[in-house]
């Protein structure tokens, strides 16, 4: 294996932007079951917070989103 | 350097993935291989004409016969027109209705542009923050436009909570005018991130059916990441569409 350390730390470094990934997926999960529990509570109001559902999973999401982009970003543009 | 030649280098040839993942993200000139400038002819450029013509042909041929009982090509436009007219009407409220033309506009175009990007050996143009950051700064700029011209300076009154103790006030909105700033950013990069990883995935498993002893998992995996990624184009599609109706809520209303 050749190479040199910058390119050691682009790699690890892109491996624990993946962890942000992960732990961005815990987030979601969390929506999507607090909006599930809350659901089959009260059934005849979760139709109309779907919206809100969507809405949390997107800013959730898009955190994760974002330390994907630092993975891909060490991995091919540094 | 392009991506590509990074990623060779890095890699070296023949090791490791045959192809590589972000390859399929590579904007290349349809024409000739000169240099890409704005008015380059690319594949990108090309997959957005698709998606233009594809809205175009779908309320064209929607709204031709204007049937009191819809035909199917009529039903899928109304289908489309409804569900974005209502979104805007409860989020926006009554005022909001006339910014719909531009709202319905986005939807339409993100959702052809996602969802044309997922034929087989087509281009995914909202895969590049450049073609999102356009869309999510065009909505940043107008909504703040709106704001400023509806409200005039109140609109500012939105960064400074009166219901916040006094002391706390200033640094609320520090973080206020912060997360508004950041709104553009996380806006776009959420679109190109989505589907820039979907589509990374979907050729991520499509490496690993190259070996025999994972093939019949890899195909099965591809599959799955596929109908996962059906169900992203139309969810980002919906979730940016809603994410402007609710900036164009705060410009409207900025005491909410």
């Amino acid at each position: 294996m050749e190479g040199n350390i910058a390119q050691l730390g682009q790699f690890i470094g892109a491996g624990l932007g993946a962890i942000g990934s992960g732990l961005a997926a815990i987030g979601v999960g969390n929506v999507a079951a607090n909006y599930l529990s809350g659901a089959l509570r009260n059934p005849s109001a979760a139709a109309s917070q779907t919206a809100t559902l969507f809405i949390g999973l997107a800013f959730a999401e898009a955190l994760g989103i974002f330390s994907f982009l630092v993975a891909l970003l060490l991995m091919f543009a540094v | 350097m392009g991506i590509t030649d990074v990623a060779t280098e890095a890699h070296g040839e023949g090791t490791g993935l045959v192809f590589h993942p972000l390859d399929q993200f590579k904007v290349t000139p349809l024409f000739g291989d000169g240099p890409v400038h704005w008015y380059t002819i690319t594949n990108a450029t090309l997959w957005m004409a698709f998606a233009v013509l594809a809205i175009v042909a779908m309320f064209v041929i929607g709204s031709r016969g204007r049937a009191i009982v819809p035909s199917r090509g009529q039903s899928i436009a109304e289908l489309f027109y409804g569900f974005v007219y209502k979104m805007v009407e409860d989020i926006t409220g009554h005022d909001g209705v006339k910014y719909f033309p531009y709202i319905f506009s986005l939807f339409c175009f993100i959702f052809f542009a996602n969802f044309l990007g997922l034929l087989p050996l087509s281009f995914s143009p909202t895969s590049h923050i450049a073609v999102t950051a356009v869309l999510g700064f065009g909505v940043f700029i107008i909504v703040t436009l709106i704001g400023f011209v509806k409200n005039g300076i109140g609109f500012l009154g939105m960064f400074w909570l009166k219901d916040a103790p006094l002391a706390l006030r200033p640094i609320i909105a520090i973080i206020e005018v912060i997360s508004y700033f950041v709104r553009p950013v996380s806006h776009s990069i959420r679109l190109a991130g989505n589907i820039t990883a979907g589509h990374a995935m979907i050729k991520v498993f499509a490496g690993f059916a190259a070996i025999a002893a994972v093939a019949p998992v890899s195909v099965v995996a591809i599959a799955a990441v596929y109908g996962l990624e059906v169900l992203v184009a139309g969810i980002q599609a919906y979730v940016f569409t809603i994410l402007t109706c609710i900036y164009l809520k705060d410009a409207l209303h900025p005491a909410h």
